[in-house]
């Protein structure tokens, strides 16, 4: 094998205790976590194969939420009703989903959408980012055993799934981008409540770092736990924060831009290594924190120079992209979320492939877990903070 | 580099390993390969250094109707900032590709996935088994062709 190894595969690290030598090595035994175990976030399953209280080998057992959404798309009359399913995969964060969907249709139809459109949707996807790394962050919080900083976070969520349900009427999941358009056009009042929000966020991202980020049994949880280094990370195609958190400064809003973000100022924040190795389960957590900071960031220059204009006026009637295929990604909050289309000529998907970010953040799992320690799994696979939704479809 | 170079340099060096290419006229320019020489391209896309494509993006099968199948590669070099498609054309009846996991591992799931749905054999994988249905379903779900069964394990599927 020519790919890329951890240190612990490659062997330079004993996977027993040091010290104690290999004469306490036990048999090998295999123990079922999930599909119901509440630190799993959705119906996943790992066979944890332990040595002692050592882990030899995890193997993620998928497939629980599978619903042939691949399938569906293929089945559908048009482009347009593929936007609800896509809602689903990544559930707490739709309208990144949507957005990255979007994007693509527009590319291979080469439709130009209105300013005021662009910058509304852009306003929608960072939104949706606080909203799923709140979510992340609290959860995580809650998997080590810290259940404050959980009501914080779901506190500071409601703030924004308010802001989206007057804009469209729904929380959680939206089918508000529409292909050239999107569904309603932000209330007037909309502008005000962004520039609000961002002030009352600010300092609660502080309170949140005195909460969690910079506690003492936080950090003993999480720090030099699970190291994914950056050449390994790459090799497994990982992205998003478990990517930026193993070191390698990339963000696909930055890299390879979309829509309308190489207007904004912003950073892409990437682990250090502050409380320990670079790239363990809290430089991971903590690029979630500091994304969160820069996506308030780019709201507040959105919401200032937003445009007026019709939001539909780009809408097209009939979708019918010609022959041809594409693949075009996006910057989800989980990671690089791709869509591959294959269009036959005809009105309706010949081939939608998603490329879920979480699917292949998960898939890292095992080189992440091998000779940690049974509790440590838990830490390791909340700081890859995968949507089951996602990776199954 | 752009894609008609890229194109070239594959073509002076696998000559009979490249089967087809295009390269203009499309969003993505794509080459095809043959599917018993994809392992030694893929080596030689990461590993050269006019190349250095470390990142598989996306691996996925995809039926191409009246009985081939294909396994489509979306490459990404982080370092060179270039991409290329790769594409391998397999027919149904004799579905077999050489795997790739062993050059970069996150094929190891897109390639069950693609087994899975379609039914292609990764020669050389480590572990080809299903991944998203259960082990022991009949029928790969994503060809065109593919029926929903009656019943799964003496159940009625519904609908």
């Amino acid at each position: 094998m020519d790919a890329t190894l951890t240190e612990v595969e490659k062997g330079r690290r004993p996977t027993t205790i040091p010290g104690l030598g290999r004469a306490l090595r036990t048999e090998e035994m295999v123990i079922s976590m999930g599909p119901q175990h509440p630190s799993t976030h959705g119906v996943l399953r790992l066979d944890i194969v332990v040595d002692g209280e050592i882990v030899a080998d995890v193997i993620p057992r998928i497939g629980y939420l599978h619903r042939c959404f691949e399938k569906h798309c293929e089945h559908m009359a048009n482009y347009q009703q593929v936007i609800p399913y896509v809602d689903r995969l990544d559930y707490v964060a739709a309208m990144s989903n949507e957005f990255g969907y979007v994007v693509a249709m527009e590319k291979m139809l080469k439709i130009q959408v209105p300013e005021r459109v662009e910058y509304i949707r852009v306003i929608m996807a960072e939104f949706s980012r606080i909203v799923s790394h709140l979510i992340a962050i609290g959860t995580y919080g809650l998997d080590i055993g810290a259940w404050t900083p959980f009501l914080y976070c779901m506190r500071d969520r409601e703030h924004v799934l308010d802001i989206f349900e007057e804009t469209c009427g729904a929380r959680l999941l939206y089918n508000y981008m529409w292909i050239g358009g999107l569904s309603h056009d932000v209330k007037p009042t909309f502008k005000d409540k962004v520039l609000e929000f961002c002030k009352y966020f600010r300092p609660n991202i502080k309170e949140l770092n005195d909460l969690l980020s910079y506690n003492k049994i936080f950090i003993d949880r999480t720090a030099s736990v699970g190291v994914l280094p950056g050449d390994v990370a790459v090799n497994f195609g990982v992205s998003g924060p478990v990517l930026r958190g193993s070191g390698v400064q990339w963000d696909i809003r930055k890299n390879d831009p979309y829509s309308i973000y190489n207007r904004f100022d912003f950073d892409i924040p990437f682990g250090k290594g502050e409380k320990g190795k670079v790239g363990d389960c809290w430089d991971r957590y903590m690029v979630r924190v500091h994304e969160m900071e820069q996506s308030v960031n780019i709201i507040e220059q959105a919401a200032k120079q937003l445009p007026e204009g019709d939001v539909q006026s780009a809408i097209p009637k009939r979708i019918r992209p010609e022959a041809g295929e594409i693949y075009m990604r996006t910057e989800t909050p989980k990671g690089e979320l791709g869509y591959y289309i294959i269009s036959d000529g005809t009105a309706s998907p010949f081939r939608i492939k998603v490329r879920p970010p979480c699917f292949v953040n998960l898939s890292a799992l095992p080189a992440m877990c091998r000779g940690a320690m049974i509790a440590d799994i838990i830490a390791i696979l909340g700081s890859t903070d995968v949507v089951l939704g996602e990776v199954d479809r | 580099m752009i894609a008609q170079e890229l194109y070239d340099l594959l073509k002076t060096t696998f000559s009979d390993g490249i089967l087809e290419a295009k390269l203009d006229g499309v969003i993505d320019p794509w080459v095809s390969v043959a599917p018993d020489r994809i392992l030694d391209v893929a080596r030689f896309l990461r590993d050269d250094e006019r190349t250095q494509f470390d990142l598989l993006t996306l691996l996925s099968g995809v039926d191409m109707t009246k009985g081939t199948l294909a396994a489509v590669y979306h490459l990404y070099s982080m370092k060179r900032n270039h991409k290329i498609v790769l594409k391998t054309f397999v027919p149904e009846t004799h579905p077999h590709v050489q795997s790739v996991a062993s050059i970069w591992r996150t094929a190891d799931w897109q390639e069950r996935e693609a087994f899975d749905m379609y039914g292609m054999i990764f020669d050389g994988h480590p572990d080809l088994r299903r991944i998203l249905m259960p082990d022991d379903w009949d029928g790969h779900p994503l060809r065109k062709d593919y029926q929903v069964p009656e019943f799964y394990n003496g159940m009625k599927v519904p609908y």
